[in-house]
């Protein structure tokens, strides 16, 4: 198969000088995320997951190797708009409607008012928020909100979303639904998915690729490709195949983990 | 025993019983009006009947029908000293303060080395007693209302200032980094993102200076005026000992006042209703 | 050292920057007008030292006020009618005791409305109001009035100082009596604490960091209560007589020694509250 690179990291480290000397965040860490992958982040706090995460979006510049982001480098795929961001929270504008939050970007880009509605709508649709878009942040539920932060980063339609344990501050039922949504919006767009989590169940059920990290310093310990289906029900969660990929997951971050 | 007095003891304890009795009925829109509003009749009800029962001076304290006699039958004249000092003298005040404060809070938003030098001095400069710029003021501006709107401009302004430069700087790093993932440029992140975040922080600083520029406006007065002006009003009729006259004036700057911060308080309702603080 | 004083200090030079060059501009008109009538041509060197150093300027240069402060402070016998320091500390003390008082009030009402349904409902609502109304503006007549009955001197003053500082204790009282929350307060209801307890042992170690920028706010409209409460009144001392009898008759230098004397004295009140602050919340463990 002839694929198509999306991310490449080359021996990509970033130092923070904090008053308690140095920190590595990343050290010498190597990726190559392909066009359609749906790339799964793990490992405890502090392995620099959320710092890749961020070097990709040009939100942190790394202190040493390279990366690149659609053969671009991160600052030249920023001004090009070429992701959407997913923050921890849905950090949604509270002075904007549900609608209006999702028209910021498209405001900033440019885009005509026919347009903007006519992507506000598609996108609320898509996250199933329709009819939710003139109310206001605070008078949804935070699972809600957090679908509206997912139309808004949908709503400019990059091909590459960046998300940040964005299910992190949810409820366990909650999270389960909006797994499957989520794995139905990878479906129906195709698009390439980095997420950022620390739920084994959670990546492995999402991912196609899972990328185990360490912290002290953060480096990536083990890439797992997942074998199973792109069709996933939420009961596959069961089957051997899955525990198996989970069991390995688990191993991978215990071996990062060894000697603390 | 006198009557009067007997008559206020009795009065206030009725009205207490009443007020503790409606404040423990489940709250409701009501009596959270009501219940002041009795505190409030009770008070004067006192006033009145304690000033008569001591027989105290008019001269001293009047009792509250005398300062509502003073008011109706000199209304014209404190619509002069109304226009005068309010309208003219603080409210231009106000708004070139308010307006030059906002515009350098703007100018200064790009440069975080002018704002980490302003705001302790405009904190500083806050703290003073500005008021005794009147003087000074009063001698370069003439009597005219065109001096208290220049003290009301200093008093506003570092208030004003400080509060907005704050608010500029209220948002979250997660919101400036949702930004800067849109590749925003300036413009759009001001209007966008920091002046709506800045709103609740303007609007303290707004109401804030509603208070400073009436006490601005009046007190400047003191130093110089034509003959007209709350100030003026006040300081020549404690000399005459007018009291009840000097009352009135203090009723008609209560009503500017709180009138004033009322629409300010409403304009930021309408605005903010987003901000927790507004929800509740 | 620069990170953190550097652009205050730049600012403030600027501020003097500023200050010198208006001096100049402002003062211009009545060096010309002199030199035109002893009939002399006025350089510019010889317009500036004319313009910061004239008797009565329009607007003083700095050099001039630290001048008159020196002359007047550290010159004169701390007694004399014609010392800073006299008029410092008549103004001193009202606002202190103004203060004090305001201070207790304000904490006792806080008290109060954070324990009764009834008092809350009935007094906060004109407390917050009466925030919005220009208390300053009757200053002059409670001077008259406590005259008229025969009090008279540091009372008076004090009163209105009292009334400017004591807004601000009560509500940032009854915010920080109310600071506790609902797991805190239950927790004292699992102890069958009773009110005395739970006021000594939860609500008012949680109320301090509240009290103190209650307390620098309250401190500062004191000084301002006591400087206005002595200009009407044809009094002879302190800072706010000085300004009124400098506006009298046009001694700029004057007035602007006593309005900065009057903004050290703001500041250092100010500062001497923070420094109990630190104190306080150190000795608390509330300190940041």
């Amino acid at each position: 198969m002839n694929q198509e690179v999306v991310i490449e990291a080359k021996k990509l480290s970033l130092t923070f000088e904090t008053n308690d000397g140095p920190v590595h965040a990343l050290k010498d860490v190597d990726l190559t995320i392909n066009k359609g992958d749906f790339v799964s982040f793990i490992g405890p706090s502090g392995c620099g997951k959320t710092t890749f995460l961020r070097v990709m979006a040009d939100l942190e510049q790394p202190t040493g190797g390279e990366i690149s982001v659609n053969g671009m480098t991160p600052e030249e795929a920023r001004l090009k708009r070429a992701y959407g961001y997913v923050f921890q929270a849905a950090g949604l504008y509270p002075w904007r409607t549900i609608g209006g939050n999702i028209r910021l970007p498209l405001e900033i880009m440019g885009y005509s008012k026919a347009e903007q509605a006519m992507r506000v709508d598609e996108v609320l649709e898509l996250v199933h928020l329709d009819g939710f878009a003139k109310k206001f942040p605070w008078q949804l539920s935070g699972g809600m909100q957090q679908r509206a932060s997912i139309a808004r980063a949908l709503s400019f339609d990059a091909d590459l979303m960046l998300m940040d344990e964005p299910f992190g501050a949810l409820d366990e039922i909650v999270r389960d639904h909006l797994n499957e949504q989520l794995l139905e919006l990878w479906a129906a767009t195709n698009k390439t998915i980095c997420f950022v989590t620390h739920s084994i169940p959670e990546a492995v059920y999402l991912s196609s690729k899972i990328v185990v990290m360490s912290p002290r310093p953060g480096r990536v310990t083990d890439v797992i490709e997942s074998t199973l289906p792109r069709e996933r029900p939420l009961d596959i969660r069961e089957s051997q195949e899955f525990l198996d990929i989970a069991h390995r997951v688990r191993e991978g971050l215990r071996a990062g983990h060894g000697d603390d | 025993m006198n009557m009067y007095l007997i008559g206020a003891l009795v009065f206030w304890l009725v009205a207490w019983a009443l007020n503790v009795w409606l404040s423990n009925l489940k709250p409701t829109r009501l009596t959270k009006l009501l219940v002041p509003v009795i505190f409030g009749i009770t008070l004067l009800v006192i006033w009145e009947w304690v000033v008569r029962g001591l027989e105290v001076k008019a001269v001293l304290l009047p009792p509250p029908t005398m300062i509502g006699v003073a008011f109706v039958s000199n209304i014209p004249t404190l619509w002069a000293d109304f226009i005068q000092t309010f309208v003219k003298g603080a409210l231009s005040g106000y708004f070139i303060g308010c307006g030059a404060a906002f515009a350098t809070a703007v100018a200064i938003d790009r440069s975080p080395f002018l704002q980490k030098g302003l705001l302790p001095v405009g904190n500083f400069v806050a703290a003073l007693p500005i008021i005794g710029m009147a003087p000074i003021l009063v001698m370069w501006f003439g009597f005219g209302w065109q001096s208290k709107a220049a003290v009301v401009v200093i008093m506003v302004f570092f208030p004003m200032l400080v509060n907005t430069v704050q608010g500029m700087q209220a948002q979250t790093s997660m919101q400036r980094d949702l930004m800067r993932t849109y590749a925003a440029s300036y413009p759009q992140k001001l209007l966008k993102l920091r002046l709506p975040a800045a709103a609740p922080f303007i609007f303290n600083g707004l109401k804030i200076s509603t208070t400073l520029a009436l006490i601005g406006a009046i007190v400047a007065e003191f130093f110089g005026s034509p003959t007209v002006g709350m100030g003026f009003r006040i300081s020549t009729e404690v000399g005459r000992l007018a009291l009840d006259m000097v009352w009135a004036e203090i009723v008609v700057a209560a009503i500017a006042g709180s009138a004033f911060y009322g629409v300010v308080a409403l304009l930021e309702k309408a605005t903010t209703f987003w901000h927790p603080s507004q929800r509740g | 050292m620069w990170q953190k004083f550097g652009p205050v200090l730049t600012v403030v030079l600027a501020i003097f920057a500023l200050w010198y060059v208006m001096a100049v501009v402002m003062n211009a008109n009545w060096a010309y007008d002199k030199a035109k009538r002893a009939d002399v041509e006025l350089g510019f060197s010889e317009l500036v030292v004319d313009t910061w150093s004239q008797k009565k300027p329009r607007l003083p240069a700095p050099h001039q006020i630290a001048e008159e402060l020196w002359n007047t402070t550290a010159m004169k016998s701390i007694t004399s009618k014609r010392s800073l320091v006299f008029h410092s500390w008549i103004t001193l003390s009202s606002t202190l005791l103004g203060f004090a008082m305001g201070t207790v009030l304000g904490i006792l009402l806080a008290v109060g409305i954070v324990h009764n349904k009834a008092m809350n409902l009935s007094v906060m609502p004109w407390v917050i109001a009466s925030q919005t109304i220009p208390i300053l503006a009757i200053a002059p007549m409670i001077i008259v009035v406590l005259n008229a009955v025969g009090i008279s001197g540091l009372v008076p003053k004090a009163v209105i100082s009292m009334y400017l500082s004591f807004f601000p204790v009560v509500v940032g009282m009854v915010k920080g009596l109310r600071a506790p929350d609902a797991m805190q307060m239950d927790q004292m209801r699992t102890w069958n604490a009773s009110k005395w307890t739970t006021f000594w042992a939860l609500r008012w170690p949680s109320s301090v960091p509240y009290l103190f920028p209650s307390l620098k706010i309250g401190v500062a409209a004191a000084l301002v209560g006591a400087i206005v409460a002595e200009l009407p009144t044809g009094a002879v001392r302190g800072l706010g007589a000085r300004l009124l009898a400098g506006s009298y008759y046009g001694q700029t230098i004057q007035i602007w020694s006593a309005l900065l004397m009057a903004a050290a004295l703001a500041a250092a009140l100010v500062m001497v509250i923070g420094q109990i602050e630190k104190y306080a919340l150190r000795k608390m463990g509330m300190a940041r």
